[in-house]
């Protein structure tokens, strides 16, 4: 029964560990791979650690096994997060039919700041950077 | 079937087609962030691919590997990210 029950978790989690790879396969954008990795692999592994603690059935290996599964589940969406900025940051392009971009016009490039509101790329800020390159206007 | 054989013919063949398949975005990805996500997500099958074996062999201490790769796995993309921000300044 135990064996049936491990074969089946084992199962399920290469299926959405093999789902996630055709996703970044076939994905258009840098965007959308990142965000089809972070959410199929973080599944697929806690299923199959999940069905190793299942079969040994021991208390120090089901403990050590709740550790990763907490930990990868805090640290993927904190890197999914870290990797999207610094790729929006450094320039890579949405793909062409995407509809919304939230922080067009919101960052400015030269001085790398971000705003809340809409900022003007071409008026005062580059006169402010032409007259001294070192100020923060 | 046991469940040996069930993961020595199933389940490690299924990881090892998707770590072929994350190599192939790795070579030909268009951007290093493409590269970055390609990376992380092989050392998340890794960490998968050590719970198989695991179950495979019967011996659990190899667990342990799996919880430094993960840790080594988020330290890297937090580290490649930094760094690509950086180098665009």
């Amino acid at each position: 029964m135990t064996d049936i029950i491990v074969g089946a978790f084992s199962f399920l989690g290469a299926i959405f560990i093999l789902l996630a790879c055709i996703g970044l396969i076939r994905m258009p954008d840098a965007y959308l791979r990142i965000s089809v990795t972070t959410k199929a692999a973080t599944l697929g592994i806690g299923l199959l650690l999940l069905a190793a603690a299942i079969h040994f059935q021991d208390f120090a290996i089901t403990t050590k096994v709740m550790a990763i599964i907490l930990f990868i589940l805090l640290t993927a969406p904190v890197s999914g997060h870290l990797i999207g900025r610094t790729s929006y940051f450094s320039g890579v392009k949405l793909w062409k039919h995407s509809i919304m971009d939230d922080l067009e016009n919101k960052y400015h490039k030269a001085s790398q700041e971000l705003k809340s509101e809409n900022i003007n790329q071409s008026d005062e800020i580059s006169e402010n950077l032409e007259k001294d390159p070192e100020s923060k206007y | 079937m046991t469940l040996t054989d069930f993961i020595y013919i199933i389940i490690i063949p299924i990881l090892s087609l998707s770590v072929i398949l994350i190599l192939y975005r790795f070579v030909k990805g268009p951007d290093i962030v493409d590269r970055v996500i390609a990376l992380d997500l092989i050392i998340t099958t890794g960490i998968g691919f050590i719970g198989a074996y695991s179950i495979y062999t019967n011996r659990p201490s190899f667990l342990d590997v799996a919880m430094i790769l993960a840790l080594i796995a988020f330290l890297g993309t937090v580290a490649f990210s930094y760094y690509i921000q950086k180098r665009n300044k």
